[in-house]
């Protein structure tokens, strides 16, 4: 696989992600300002669903805070070039700050210095996972600091069972309250390990608001979540109303006997992410943001 | 809900009329500093050094913009609120010392700044999180920028706006606090959510 074609195709990831919200997530903000019954939160509703279209207008990225640049690989074990990924990516990167414009987000933790273009040590990340076959799927996640700082990994008692784990959400969002930019979407993950719960919380942000978790079980975990923390009245930037997440996602790994961690991730309304499969003759097809290229 | 339009530089006397959940949009020069523009501009303070610019009567904005340069101009290209709770640190002294009207960001702020806000007569304006093209397309000229070595995120951006809105007066100069009313109303909802969820309160 040519590396100038995944630099391309993950430049205009970038540029889809930044500018235009998934339609699933644009269809619940606005039935959410249908529903809200808050004047605060309407307000709030308001001026995103006002934003989101200026940002389409303008091809100008809908928030400031153009987020930490995370992408999810899925190789296809038979694809080729896969060592020249890495740079491709970073270039891509380095191209969509400067070009788009994104806001540079990469700061070194210890001198504190900025490195102006959104790379440096392990940034852009970049999840790996192989897959069978010979094609190449490409996901960018765009994301916000502000829902980034509330996110909570919780070692529970496995004694507490699955009580312990909704216990542990709604007392996240509510700790969360405003920061986060409500409504929010909430990654809820248990059992693997510390790591491994954040890891499956912040990937079940990717997934779509109209695709409950394939386990019933899980799916209605889900939705008597999604309900328990829409009566907080935290509601639209956290000014009192009753949408304060457009849904839940729960993921599982199998648990440690003695572990029960759970991991509660935050993507701000703002949920910016955008998909494309590259095959090996080099056409790409653009998952989440088809008439967008 | 009243809505109000005010101009830069903003009095007192025009501030104490505000109150909780009215709308105010503003014309005139507002001014983005985060952690670290506060953090610098207080040490300036201390070292009796002036700041680039007096910000009396002006609007502070919790904001690191996405800038671009046109030929020698900055352009705001997006410009929404970041979360004010960091800034909780240093508002107070920002607000007594330097006699900001109107604080700008999003997400609230705590019991200092708004005892600040009441003893001298300023208020918070919360703007939509997010929502930056709104923002931006408010902002008609980019003024000035200073202490840039902090980087474009909390360089202070001096910028020239017209009706620069809709902020919903979360923190008016009265003591109230509109997220703090919103915390207290959650608390008593959790009773609720416990006996939904089946916990044990």
């Amino acid at each position: 696989m040519k590396p100038e074609i995944v630099e391309n195709v993950a430049f205009n990831l970038i540029r889809q992600a930044v500018i235009y919200l998934p339609e699933d997530v644009k269809q619940a903000l606005k039935k959410a300002y249908e529903e809200e019954t808050s004047e605060a939160g309407k307000t709030q509703l308001k001026a995103i669903l006002e934003n989101i279209e200026l940002a389409e207008k303008y091809q100008a990225p809908i928030c400031q805070d153009t987020g930490t640049i995370i992408f999810y690989v899925s190789a296809g074990a038979e694809v080729r070039g896969l060592d020249k990924l890495e740079n491709a990516l970073i270039n891509a990167t380095r191209k969509a700050t400067k070009e788009i414009p994104l806001r540079p987000n990469a700061v070194d933790p210890f001198t504190q210095k900025n490195s102006g273009d959104n790379t440096g040590r392990f940034i852009p990340y970049i999840h790996w996972e192989i897959a069978p076959g010979n094609t190449l799927e490409l996901t960018v996640m765009t994301k916000g600091g502000g829902s980034e700082n509330v996110c909570l990994t919780g070692m529970l008692v496995p004694g507490e069972g699955i009580n312990g784990l909704k216990k542990f959400v709604i007392e996240s969002i509510i700790k969360a309250g405003a920061q986060p930019c409500p409504p929010t979407i909430v990654g809820v993950a248990m059992g693997g390990g510390a790591d491994i719960a954040m890891k499956l919380a912040k990937k079940a942000l990717l997934r779509p608001l109209n695709e409950p978790n394939p386990n019933p079980e899980i799916a209605k975990l889900e939705r008597e979540l999604y309900e328990a923390a829409n009566m907080t009245g935290i509601g639209p930037m956290g000014l009192g109303g009753k949408t304060t997440v457009l849904g839940v996602h729960v993921e599982y790994a199998y648990r440690h006997p003695a572990s029960f961690p759970a991991a509660v991730a935050f993507n701000c309304w703002a949920a910016r992410r955008a998909t494309a499969r590259i095959h090996e003759d080099g056409s790409v097809e653009y998952l989440t943001h088809k008439e967008k290229v | 809900m009243p809505v109000y339009h005010l101009k830069t530089p903003i009095s007192e006397e025009e501030i104490r009329k505000l109150k909780v959940n009215d709308v105010l949009y503003i014309t005139g020069t507002i001014v983005t500093a985060r952690d670290q523009a506060h953090r610098r501009a207080l040490e300036y303070l201390k070292e009796g050094k002036p700041l680039p610019i007096n910000l009396e009567g002006l609007a502070v904005f919790h904001c690191g913009p996405v800038v671009a340069k046109e030929g020698d101009k900055w352009v705001a290209v997006a410009a929404g609120p970041t979360t004010s709770t960091r800034m909780d640190l240093f508002e107070d002294e920002f607000i007594k010392n330097f006699k900001v009207r109107v604080v700008i960001g999003k997400g609230g702020m705590g019991k200092r700044t708004t005892d600040a806000m009441a003893k001298y007569g300023a208020v918070y304006g919360a703007f939509t999180g997010g929502a930056a093209i709104l923002a931006a397309k408010a902002i008609k000229n980019v003024r000035g920028v200073e202490w840039l070595d902090l980087g474009t995120p909390e360089a202070l951006w001096i910028f020239e706006v017209e009706n620069f809105g809709p902020l919903t007066v979360a923190i008016d100069s009265h003591g109230n606090n509109l997220f703090l009313d919103v915390a207290k109303n959650v608390e008593e909802n959790r009773k609720k959510i416990y006996q939904k969820l089946g916990l044990p309160p």
